[in-house]
Parts: structure tokens; sequence; C-alpha cells
């Protein structure tokens, strides 16, 4: 059905132009990216009435799936499309091209009066996995340790297992310590790191609230220990960064390719910075 | 024997009356219909749960399912922490919820003067009707941060929360249902053990609580059958940590309970999966553990109803 009504506005935009003609994109994917996803998709309408945008999550996974079946115009996802899901798109005779929208930094939070101001990341994989288990050992009070943590469907979730957990190693099997606990969202999170003084969580830098306390981290011992911001994040001192993602079938072109282009520019990338992702800067790559 | 004619009569009239009475033969079927319905639908249900939730025994090994961790994204589909998680959260509100309930029962019914019952009657019906969600939300902002200080646990996200929020949901349930059964106890029992010099106090211990004891039963079956089921608060409070809660602190530590893993992960699960499969098995597990709780329970209260009808005659 979804296809069919894309289908329609593709063809009708082909031949009647750019007159009157009502143009509908469909937009399904990330659940970290939806709230900005639905802020693009509203100043967007508002600037172009003749466009309607339907922002859909559901999750990475869930928008390239629909994106590989054809049935929606651009997938959001907060990590990179795997050759698998390549292969599958291919074998549909579909080829999807990616386009970095906005970057997010990954926060070390723990409560406000945690002594601790450092950590490197071999720290926090070690205090996730159960080696380190009492705060005295990175340099705090003697307080035992308690893992929050997004459920493991949140891509934040994944992203955190491969890239700080395991480092970055794709061949290791480690895994969250099974004290872990697994909160069902960020305000769950937020609420336990901030009256608990033995929590340490994470979280996108966008749901990072003032009350609690964001912890600086290096990539390894020896470096240099760096707090999320923007800069950080643009200048790739801050290790638990990553890119967001737009998928499209193919080279967009039309209103889609409008839309991207209005998003890369300075209209949508106001509304990243808005909503606490980090602007996508590509004089910095 | 007048009525019994009477009825005769009315029998051999039914005929001729039927004809003109569809709506009567409309609303026969309807009643019947929407009776016979419920059996169907939970015919369906079972059916549904076993198609989805079978396959899961086949495509993982028995030493996989029944391992020790639960971690479905990466292939550990281990059933116990979950098991066990909901039996602690479950139990630890039984044991909390049954003697107080119990004792706010007999104190409603027996011991407090009629205008404090007309307050307390009605306070406590309302009490059943605050949404669980809210519940959760209490508990996880205030409840939990107490218990952390309280019992100095490193989190306060415990199975003891989800004990603690749990009880006080079946709390409700368990005293207007056991009320209602201390107050169908006839006057006249109390009477002839007071006429006897029983004191008050064994007055209800002794004869009006066993008296009841069928109705307290339903009560408390009814009670902690909500708090099984229940998803939203315990997926608040618990904390959600699939470990193998049987350390002695384990109350004291957060776990995992069957109902919030299925709610967490439904969601986003890839339809006809392993993991889809498995969330499947484990409402089969959940589905069969309810039903032996309550045949169990009519088992007792048929036993209970037979012995009494023996007594009595």
């Amino acid at each position: 059905m979804t296809m069919l009504v894309s289908t329609c506005a593709a063809s009708s935009a082909a031949t009647e132009g750019a007159s009157a003609a009502h143009y509908s994109i469909q937009n399904v994917g990330s659940d970290t990216m939806v709230n900005l996803a639905l802020a693009w998709a509203e100043a967007f309408q508002d600037e172009h009435p003749d466009t309607r945008i339907a922002v859909t999550g559901g999750g990475s996974g869930t928008g390239l799936a629909a994106l590989i079946n054809g049935t929606i115009d651009i997938a959001n996802a907060s990590r990179q499309i795997k050759k698998e899901e390549v292969d599958r798109a291919e074998a549909n005779k579909i080829t999807p091209v990616e386009h970095i929208v906005a970057r997010d930094a990954i926060a070390v939070i723990v409560h406000p009066s945690n002594p601790v101001e450092h950590i490197s990341l071999q720290q926090v994989s070690d205090i996730y996995t159960g080696k380190i288990t009492n705060w005295r050992q990175v340099g705090g009070e003697n307080r035992p340790i308690v893992l929050l943590s997004r459920e493991s469907n949140s891509g934040t979730h994944v992203f955190f297992l491969e890239q700080v957990i395991r480092l970055g190693d794709s061949k290791s099997k480690v895994l969250f310590a099974p004290d872990t606990l697994l909160l069902p969202s960020s305000e769950g999170i937020m609420a336990e790191a901030q009256q608990n003084p033995n929590a340490i969580g994470y979280d996108g830098l966008g749901y990072v609230t003032p009350a609690v306390k964001m912890v600086a981290v290096a990539r390894d011992a020896n470096g240099s220990f760096v707090l999320p911001s923007i800069e950080s994040v643009n200048n790739k001192t801050y290790p638990i960064a990553r890119d967001l993602y737009m998928y499209t079938v193919g080279r967009p072109t039309g209103q889609i390719a409008k839309y991207l282009e209005w998003i890369a520019g300075p209209a949508g990338q106001e509304i990243v910075a808005k909503l606490g992702f980090v602007p996508y800067d590509a004089s910095r790559p | 024997m007048t009525l019994a004619v009477r009825n005769d009569l009315s029998m051999t009239n039914k005929p001729a009356r039927r004809k003109t009475h569809i709506s009567e033969v409309v609303a026969e079927t309807l009643i019947r219909t929407s009776g016979l319905s419920t059996i169907a639908f939970i015919l369906l249900i079972f059916a549904f749960l076993a198609r989805e939730g079978v396959p899961a025994f086949f495509e993982v090994k028995a030493d996989v399912l029944f391992g020790t961790r639960w971690y479905p994204t990466e292939g550990f589909f281990g059933l116990w922490p979950l098991i066990l998680g909901s039996v602690l959260v479950t139990v630890g509100a039984a044991v909390l919820a049954m003697p107080t309930g119990l004792l706010a029962a007999v104190f409603v019914a027996e011991v407090s003067p009629r205008w404090l019952r007309e307050i307390v009657k009605p306070v406590i019906e309302v009490l059943a009707g605050i949404p669980s969600v809210v519940l959760g939300f209490l508990g996880m902002l205030m409840l939990s941060s107490l218990v952390r200080q309280v019992f100095n646990a490193p989190t306060g996200l415990t199975a003891f929360s989800g004990s603690l929020v749990l009880a006080y949901m079946a709390l409700p349930t368990i005293i207007s249902v056991a009320e209602d059964a201390l107050d169908s106890v006839p006057r006249a029992y109390r009477d002839a053990a007071l006429a006897l010099g029983a004191t008050r106090w064994q007055t209800i211990w002794r004869v009006t609580v066993p008296a009841a004891r069928s109705g307290i039963l339903t009560a408390m079956m009814l009670g902690i059958g909500r708090a099984i089921g229940e998803t939203m608060a315990v997926m608040m409070v618990t904390g959600n940590a699939a470990r193998i809660p049987l350390t002695l602190d384990s109350l004291m530590r957060p776990v995992r309970t069957m109902t919030a893993t299925i709610a967490a992960e439904m969601g986003e699960v890839a339809q006809g999966s392993t993991h889809f499969h498995v969330l499947f098995a484990v409402g089969i597990i959940l589905f069969v553990i309810t039903f032996l709780v309550n045949l169990a329970a009519s088992l007792a209260i048929f036993q209970q109803a037979r012995r009494a009808e023996r007594l009595l005659s």
C-alpha cells in the first residue's frame, strides 16, 4: 500500500514537474533518530506545503528491511548498513545509497556526587563485563558499581557493545555482565543515575539531563581525557561517537534529493544541534 | 405443589408462545454464542501460542534453552534466570501480601467500628483502580531510592521492590474478597462461640476465619494471579538484569521476569526468527505456571467444600 502511494507520487512528479504536484516521502527507522527525523519533517513541510513526509520509528533494522523490500523512500539508521543487507538489497535490484545526516556522541554518565572524573575505554569495558566491580578500582569511593544499560534491541546498546565493551574488535565475544540493569527507556537510565551514587550508565548526548554527571573518556590509558561535546565529536577526540545515516534507493532525485540537501544544509543542521545531537561538519570528515 | 403444576402448564404453553417471540430466540442464541465464544477464543489463543512457541524447543538446543545466560541477540536463550526471576518476585509478593491482606480483611470485617468500615472499604476499592504504570512510576522514582538506603543495597531496582509493588497491587483484591467471605459467615457461628465463653480473638481465629477459609483462599489466588501476570510496574522497578537469583542476597538484587522480557523484546524482534519463537515459548511457560497455580487453588477449594459438607451433615 505504501509502495503504491510512493510510486504514484513519483510518477506524478515526473509527469507534472514541480507544479502543484503532491509529494509523499516515507521515512522509517532508528528510534534514536525518530525525534530528529520528526523535527526535520515538520520544519521541511512548513517550508514546502506540497510535501508530506511520514516518519515512523521501529529501529534501524526495521527501516533498512523496509528499504530493501522497496516499501519506503528513506531509511534512518544509527549504524552502518551490514554486508548481508546490501546483498539482499542487490538481489531485489535496489542499490542503497548512504548519507551521513548527523553525528551522535554516547556519553558515560554517573551520579553528580561521584568523584570519578576520568575513565579510559578499557576501564569502561572492564566495568561493563564485570571485571571491575568497585569504584575504588577506578579512583572513586569504596562503593559497588551498578551497571545501567538500554535494552538489547536498542541501536545504542549494540553500538556500545561493539565499540566500547568489545573495543571495536569484531572477533571479540565478550558480553555485558549478567548483573547489568536493562532499563526500558532513556528516562529510566537518567532517573537511576541521578539518584544512585553507585550507578554508571551511558546514553546519547541528546538524552543526557543536567542532573547527572558526564565522565571524560580517553581512547587508551595514555590518551587525553575528553568530555563529549559538538567540538570534541567533530575533531574526533571524543572516542565514543558515531554517525547517523539515512539510506535511499539509488541516488536520490526530485523532492527526496531536495529534502536531503536541506537536511545537510544550515536549517537542517540547526535542528540537529537543538535536539542535542552533533551537527555534521563536512569540512572535517 | 401448586408451583410445580404451574410450571407444567407454562411448559405446555411454550411451543405456542415461541412463534410470537422471535426476540427470545435471538437473545438466547446471542447469549449462547457469546458464552461459547470465550471457549473458542481460549482455544485459538492456545493454538496460536503453541504454533509460535513450540518451534523454539526444536530450534534451540536444550542445554542452551535451559542455560543460565539470557542474551538473545547473541544466541544465548537460557530461560532459568527469567523463570527464577518471576518465581522470586511473585513468591516475595505473596509472602508480603497474604498475611497483611488477611489481617486487614479481619480488621475491616470483625474488629473495626461500622463508621470506620464505611470509610475503609471504598478507599481499598479505589486502590484497586490505580493503573499499574502509575505504581511503577512511583516505585521507580521514590520506592527504589528508599529501598536502596534502608537496606544498603547497591541499587534500589531489586526483586524486593518488585515484590513490594506487586503486593500493593494484590492487596485490594485480597482484602475486599476475603472481607466479603468473612462477612458471609453466619452470625449464629459467632454468637455460639461467644456464648460458649470464647474471647473475641478466639472467635475470630478459631471460628470465623476457618469458616470463611475457601473464600479467603480464593481471595489469595485472585490476588496472586494478578501479581504473576503483571508486567509494566515490574519492568520499571526490578532492573531487568537477567542474573540467576539463587544467592542469599538475591532479594536485594535486580532480576528479570518473564513478563518484562516479553514486553521489552517483542516490539523489535524479527517475526519468525528463533528469538521470536523463544519469546512465545516463554509465554507458554508462563501460561503453564498460571494454569498450575489456578488448578491447585481450585483443587484446594473443592476439597474444603467437601470437608465442610461432611462436617455439616
